[in-house]
């Protein structure tokens, strides 16, 4: 009866239902993340662990695979950042317009390819890039009289297929991202900027790109997130994580592979350390970013 | 006076002339985005060695078509099977997942939301910093972390780490403290105890927000490849993106599972997009417009 009592009181309440995440954080969260900073200083076969100090570290350095694979996240992360940003932007902006009619049923579709499984998408597009002339790309460039192409065996050209796959599925999200944006903007803005004569490229710039300010930082820290974290595109897209000369091997790739696939469990964690540095200097120049924002506000 | 103008603008040619340009320029970028889907359709009525000889290519030539690639996965076989298996896997994890994440997360949103407590403000500091850490970063030692709770193998060890979603809680928390807290004090005073309140009163009036959470929840696990992937060992435990993905061989001896199989894959989401389109785009863009 007492426990009773002091479990329904109000002070004992909120960590009553605050407990599931107290013990996911702990569990799911910290754990494994002082782990895997723990493990990235140890050698780890699956008998053996000892301590290694920064070997680990060191090795990654001269780590030729690991510095491509950097330098393909990074290619990737850019890219993206430049066409699904701008892009789906100026898509928003157009649906959100009055010249463009049946708006539902343009949202709904270039919303699908975001409900596809990468793995179904990963082959509808390694089917369509295949090196067959029959394939969708080879038939464009053969209309060009280019020729066929071997798209996933050549560097720029797998890059291509990746890129081509990242704006398929979230040109979409994207810009519903920015319409969301757009509803939060006040229309007497656009009233007042009508009544001074403003063209609509003027109240581009001057009203709705200041103020979708905070959706642009958003879409922003996503995608250089899920740019950064890229892996299971490259995995799907050539079916396996082994492409030709690593063409597709991303960071999260080369994870996978030294932790996974050649079961080098410290190598791997002192991999996925370097990403979190990345991922958090980043994240602070987005914090900083917010806050130079909230300056301009006041 | 703008109204009026604005009225009179929709009848002037120039004003029509935009709109079909306008119009126009969704439709053509619909068709891009449409075509590879339409195309999968249309190759899963072909035979599957087809698809690896000639690529994805669009044919309406409908009199060679055939639905034995369908009748094939629904023949009671040994692979429609194994199909049927992961459909089920899948549906079951999702059902599961959703059910637990949905209560889980409501409760800690309110409890976060409606109390101020002292650890209230740390609390929700770490709800936010899990969501700076990508995933792929703790997917290696949380590999390890389930082979020695000797969950590997199991669909407790694909679903538990899921369940405390940080985003499902920051969504929970933004629209439960969109709530009159005096409902609350009003509930106390009629001698109602703090669970059944958050039961009873408060959660009825979050059906909104477990529609949007719900739904968005459903399709990133009917979706979730990595993890999965990890954890699960056993043909016969496989989901269905995991199971397709042990199709797709570089021999191509299975295409016609595969494409058939990924097409009826794709149908339960699709169909409940279409049918909830409204909350899964609010659910997903509320963190956009607030930040």
């Amino acid at each position: 009866m007492k426990t009773g009592k002091f479990l329904y009181s109000q002070k004992v309440a909120p960590y009553v239902f605050v407990l599931p995440f107290i013990l996911s954080f702990a569990i799911f969260w910290i754990y494994p993340l002082i782990t895997a900073f723990t493990m990235s200083f140890q050698k780890i076969t699956p008998t053996t662990t000892d301590w290694v100090g920064f070997t680990n570290y060191a090795k990654l350095l001269k780590d030729k695979v690991f510095l491509l694979a950097i330098k393909n996240s990074a290619t990737y992360m850019f890219f993206t950042l430049v066409l699904l940003i701008p892009f789906p932007m100026i898509f928003a902006v157009l649906m959100d317009s009055k010249i463009v009619k049946a708006k539902g049923v343009w949202k709904a579709i270039l919303y699908m390819p975001a409900l596809t499984s990468v793995v179904i998408s990963g082959m509808l597009f390694r089917l369509m890039f295949t090196e067959y002339k029959t394939g969708q790309m080879n038939l464009i460039t053969q209309a060009l009289g280019l020729g066929t192409y071997k798209w996933l065996k050549n560097g720029w050209s797998g890059m291509l297929a990746l890129l081509v796959l990242a704006c398929w599925r979230w040109t979409g999200v994207n810009m519903l991202y920015f319409l969301s944006g757009l509803k939060a903007i006040d229309p007497a803005l656009y009233e007042a900027a009508d009544i001074d004569g403003a063209t609509p490229v003027q109240k581009f710039f001057r009203v709705t790109l200041p103020l979708l300010k905070p959706t642009t930082i958003y879409v922003l820290t996503i995608s250089v997130y899920a740019g950064l974290a890229m892996f299971l595109e490259s995995y799907m897209l050539w079916a396996g994580n082994a492409s030709p000369n690593n063409i597709g091997l991303t960071i999260v790739g080369y994870l996978y592979r030294r932790g996974i696939e050649k079961n080098d469990m410290g190598y791997a964690c002192a991999v996925g350390v370097v990403l979190l540095i990345v991922a958090l200097i980043i994240n602070f120049a987005q914090l900083i970013m917010n806050g130079t924002f909230k300056k301009e506000e006041d | 006076m703008a109204e009026t103008k604005r009225r009179d603008l929709s009848h002037t040619p120039s004003f029509k002339i935009k709109t079909i340009l306008g119009t126009g320029f969704f439709v053509v970028l619909c068709v891009i985005i449409a075509f590879p889907v339409v195309a999968g359709l249309l190759a899963s009525f072909r035979p599957g060695t087809e698809l690896i000889r000639r690529g994805l290519s669009i044919d309406f030539n409908f009199t060679t078509m055939t639905t034995a690639n369908y009748r094939y996965l629904f023949g009671g076989n040994e692979d429609s099977r194994k199909y049927f298996m992961w459909y089920k896997n899948s549906l079951l994890i999702a059902v599961v997942s959703v059910v637990l994440t949905l209560f889980i997360c409501y409760f800690v949103a309110y409890g976060l939301t409606m109390y101020d407590f002292k650890l209230r403000n740390l609390l929700f500091t770490l709800v936010i910093a899990t969501m700076m850490v990508p995933f792929e970063i703790l997917m290696l030692p949380m590999y390890k972390e389930v082979i020695a709770l000797k969950l590997i193998d199991t669909y407790a060890g694909v679903i538990l780490p899921g369940l405390c979603g940080a985003s499902t809680i920051f969504f929970f928390r933004q629209y439960l403290s969109g709530l009159p807290k005096e409902l609350l004090s009003a509930a106390r005073i009629d001698g109602a105890n703090e669970y059944y309140i958050s039961v009873k009163i408060i959660l009825p009036l979050a059906k909104p927000a477990f529609a949007s959470m719900g739904i968005l929840c459903a399709m990133g696990v009917w979706n979730a490849i990595l993890w999965p992937l990890l954890v699960l060992k056993g043909a016969e435990k496989f989901t269905l993106p995991i199971g397709l993905n042990t199709l797709l061989t570089p021999y191509g001896n299975n295409y016609d599972v595969l494409i058939a199989g990924s097409m009826f894959g794709i149908l339960p989401i699709f169909i409940i997009f279409l049918l909830f389109q409204k909350y899964i785009i609010d659910g997903m863009t509320a963190g956009a417009v607030k930040g």
